[in-house]
């Protein structure tokens, strides 16, 4: 146990944060990602001080373009709402996931209250592989400056598809649009490691154009309703035969 | 809602439709810490929904683009979607070269045969 890193003060573990975050490879994945969001806002017609705080509250990407797509199509609230909350599910187990992690007998619980809100899956994913070589005190501070530099990244590269799209001649517009839609379908089928992750994309994929294409009313609650439901009874229906 | 100046409603949607129903369950990850585990099968089945209203939304903004992007050509979106995933598949399921051989291909076919 002795060899677990240590600091001297949480500043330091907090800095030493921010360096693991700027030097992962997730810096790359968030900007690529937050440059096609900030390029979607300006697409939607809102402001860029509103995609700033977007992204500070909610740090979500999937249930920012969720919430920037649906705002622009002006489906109705109540939708926009079940929506978001679907895609937020998942962050439940991560934070359940994190805790015991962070967690020491001298920790309060508005200590916990950052790491909880920053809880996404880039900082989950390098919070799960460096936390184990930091001793326990140092923990949180360190989480938390992991954190800033993530978010730090993500609020920059924003700004900056927010004003490119403003400025950029129309092709070059179109493309930085097309690095939603884009990045979010390679990275979804990349983290699809069950059945039912896999199906739920193929079944959304196809779902969502087809609804839209009908008119049906409330769609994208009708393809996670129906496509989820299916891809999870077949996911079900395999491991029973298995 | 008429006491709501209309620059603000934008920022009370976001707080009451974005950050409120996403938070709630970095909440109730705090609060019950020991709840259910990763393979309950709520989990799984809400794993399901979540995944198909995102993929939904994705197909949705290539297949209904608005702005800049309705300006390409349908296929061609279509088409350069494909060539990014075939790309992910093929380079070892890399997520950079997959996005990076969608974006080429979605600016080449525009200039090859868009408009």
């Amino acid at each position: 146990m002795s060899s677990l890193l240590t600091f001297a003060s949480s500043a330091r573990a907090f800095l030493s944060g921010v360096k693991a975050a700027l030097t992962s490879v997730f810096v790359l994945v968030l900007a690529g990602t937050y440059l096609g969001i900030g390029a979607l806002a300006h697409d939607a017609g809102l402001a860029s001080g509103w995609l700033a705080l977007s992204t500070i509250l909610v740090w979500a990407a999937p249930a920012q373009v969720i919430l920037i797509s649906t705002l622009s199509t002006g489906a109705p609230l109540f939708e926009i709402a079940l929506a978001v909350t679907l895609s937020a599910v998942r962050l439940f187990p991560m934070v359940v996931a994190l805790m015991p992690m962070l967690r020491s007998p001298r920790t309060r619980l508005h200590d916990l209250l950052l790491p909880t809100h920053f809880t996404s899956v880039s900082m989950w994913v390098e919070s799960l592989r460096l936390l184990p070589s930091i001793k326990h005190e140092w923990r949180i501070p360190f989480c938390n400056g992991l954190s800033a530099g993530y978010m730090g990244t993500a609020l920059t590269f924003g700004f900056v598809g927010f004003y490119l799209a403003a400025g950029l001649p129309p092709l070059l517009a179109g493309s930085l649009l097309f690095l939603t839609p884009m990045s979010f379908l390679i990275s979804t089928a990349r983290n699809a490691r069950m059945m039912v992750d896999k199906l739920g994309l193929v079944f959304g994929l196809a779902l969502g154009p087809i609804l839209t294409a009908q008119h049906v009313e409330l769609d994208l609650m009708w393809t996670g309703a129906v496509g989820g439901t299916a891809a999870y009874l077949m996911h079900r229906a395999r491991e029973a035969i298995r | 809602m008429s006491t709501v100046p209309t620059e603000l409603w934008p920022f009370l949607v976001l707080v009451l439709v974005g950050f409120m129903p996403n938070e709630i369950w970095r909440a109730f990850g705090l609060v019950l810490a020991r709840g259910l585990n990763e393979d309950s099968e709520i989990v799984v089945w809400s794993r399901g929904v979540a995944t198909a209203i995102l993929a939904g939304v994705i197909a949705k903004l290539i297949v209904f683009s608005s702005g800049a992007l309705a300006a390409i050509p349908l296929p061609i979106r279509i088409g350069a979607a494909v060539v990014g995933f075939s790309a992910f598949l093929l380079m070892r399921r890399s997520v950079f070269a997959g996005v990076v051989a969608g974006e080429a291909a979605l600016l080449a076919g525009t200039l090859l045969f868009g408009r």
